[in-house]
């Protein structure tokens, strides 16, 4: 039963940290209808700054410059190269093949300083652990869970509150329509790259924060098992990418967990597992969990 | 045409427009058009005149169809609209509610209303709630449905909503693009009562219609748009005699209705 619980924890403690990646996508795909393909890079970009940072601004300067200079990467990236000659003289798929060739700018100049070496990030949490009841967890996992849920609760508030979220879902529904009243896209857009940006930025502190060993230069392709999770949700849906990423990280938990009583699917299935959830969840509702068209009278 | 001055009494002139398509496509060649301060205007015509061409180079969004005005010029008072992005019509006072009413099915009737403010940017909450109030007093149906979404409303109250929501941005000319398509007669009534008390508070209407029996009711004059060109102007009564509207369009009236 410890074993159980301590998996659940572990796997909503990862579940959080995707939905902050997932997030990102689906922010990012709303805004723009674009596929962030290079969204592991700015992940693996944030974490390094706050790693060669942290020594001299302390964690918490670190981690604020990264988040905001990740920002910075992501919405000039938007605008500069998929917003160029104006937000749609491109197709969305013109721009999603951009951002694979601007992932592997990033990814290989990253990989050439980071080498084969294991950064840390400083982050005050160090290897500690707490007790709670029977189980015991790492400190750092609970703060991912506690960070993630403010930080999501407030990315959810700036949806339904803000002008500029009420003009994100307005012009996700119908862009035209809502150029028509005045939404000046562009700028809607680059603030969408921008959050999606800053959102993955601290997630690269809770992937490489203990248990895993540091920061190395394929952190980044964490990215890739938030993608399922947000396709789970539907894609377009912040609450699907909620609700997929923290099946997804439950699953992994889970799988990584039991392993020896699932031998028989082969070592290693823990990876390969977010991809067959998603897999059987679209068989089931090919739109993802949230992705069903909304209430429409024809 | 009376001219009204442009500094003090704010009137949409359009001169000389050509508008192209993907740099081959001519949708409109040098038309003409004046709304004067606080009047209303029926632009009349088939589909594929240019009606719609026409609003889409006032409001700012040819872009978005690849299309740009290639000559003449779009003036609202002092302001040049030519060239010029959505934000920049709306700021001036110019607000379009487009064809199909497009109103966002996913959100509420509530932030539907919202969204027509968000070209004004940052506005006192006292002057948001007077816009709400007056677009509540105008549609008494939207007060009852505010937290509703707004794809599940009847296709009057959508287009009702619809414009509610130009009515957001307190325009001073409203562009109305084909409100009665695909209602039912008895809401086109209700549809042009409300025209006609917007007007009646002091908005200036550029109204596109296939219904020209309706528009033609409203307006003070009227255009008649074919294949991209104006081939008849003047006041409204009198195109409503003249011999090739009442063939052309008003008898064609019913058709069309059926169709949509």
């Amino acid at each position: 039963m410890t074993t159980f619980l301590d998996n659940v924890l572990n796997g909503l403690a990862l579940g959080s940290v995707y939905a902050l990646v997932a997030l990102g996508f689906v922010i990012i795909f709303k805004a723009s209808g674009v596929i962030n393909f290079a969204h592991g890079s700015l992940l693996l970009l944030g974490g390094y700054l706050t790693a060669v940072l942290h020594e001299d601004l302390g964690f918490a300067g670190a981690l604020a410059v990264a988040v905001l200079a990740t920002a910075a990467v992501a919405g000039l990236m938007d605008r500069f190269l998929l917003q160029v000659g104006g937000q749609d003289a491109h197709s969305a798929h013109v721009q999603t093949i951009v951002t694979i060739g601007v992932d592997i700018v990033i990814l290989t100049d990253l990989s050439r300083r980071i080498g084969g070496d294991l950064l840390t990030l400083g982050d005050p949490w160090g290897d500690s652990v707490s007790g709670l009841g029977p189980i015991t967890v790492a400190d750092s996992r609970l703060a991912a869970i506690v960070v993630s849920t403010v930080v999501i609760a407030g990315v959810f508030a700036l949806f339904r509150y803000t002008n500029w979220g009420l003009a994100l879902r307005a012009s996700a529904e119908d862009m035209e329509a809502a150029a028509l009243m005045g939404v000046r896209l562009v700028r809607m857009r680059t603030l969408a790259w921008c959050l999606a940006g800053a959102l993955a930025a601290l997630a690269a502190v809770f992937l490489a924060a203990f248990p895993a060993p540091g920061l190395e230069r394929t952190t980044g392709q964490i990215a890739l098992k938030a993608f399922p999770a947000a396709i789970l949700g539907g894609m377009a849906s912040p609450p699907g990418a909620l609700a997929g990423s923290l099946l997804i990280g439950l699953t992994e938990a889970l799988v990584a967990g039991y392993q020896s009583e699932l031998h028989v699917l082969g070592e290693g299935f823990g990876d390969v597992a977010p991809y067959a959830v998603m897999v059987l969840v679209l068989l089931v509702r090919p739109n993802g969990l949230f992705g069903a068209k909304g209430a429409a009278r024809v | 045409m009376p001219e009204a001055p442009p500094d003090e009494e704010p009137a949409l002139h359009v001169e000389g427009l050509d508008v192209t398509y993907g740099r081959a496509l001519s949708a409109l060649r040098s038309v003409s058009l004046a709304v004067p301060h606080g009047g209303v205007v029926a632009l009349l015509g088939a589909n594929g005149a240019g009606k719609t061409t026409l609003l889409r180079a006032v409001s700012g969004t040819l872009r978005l169809h690849r299309g740009a005005v290639t000559a003449g010029r779009i003036r609202y008072g002092a302001t040049e609209l030519d060239g010029r992005d959505p934000v920049a019509a709306v700021r001036a006072g110019v607000v379009q509610v487009p064809e199909g009413r497009r109103v966002f099915a996913g959100l509420t009737v509530d932030e539907n209303l919202r969204t027509g403010g968000l070209g004004l940017g940052r506005r006192s909450p006292a002057l948001v709630r007077e816009s709400r109030d007056r677009v509540f007093t105008l549609f008494p149906r939207l007060a009852e449905r505010t937290g509703q979404a707004a794809g599940l409303l009847s296709g009057g109250e959508q287009q009702m909503l619809a414009i509610g929501r130009a009515l957001m941005a307190a325009p001073k000319l409203l562009l109305l693009d084909e409100p009665s398509l695909g209602l039912a007669p008895q809401m086109v009534a209700r549809i042009a009562d409300v025209v006609k008390e917007i007007n009646t508070q002091g908005t200036a209407v550029l109204l596109v219609e296939q219904n020209a029996g309706m528009a033609l009711s409203l307006a003070d004059s009227a255009y008649v748009l074919e294949v991209g060109e104006i081939r008849l102007s003047g006041a409204a009564d009198e195109l409503a005699r003249t011999d090739a509207v009442r063939r052309l369009y008003l008898g064609e009236t019913a058709d069309g209705q059926g169709a949509a």
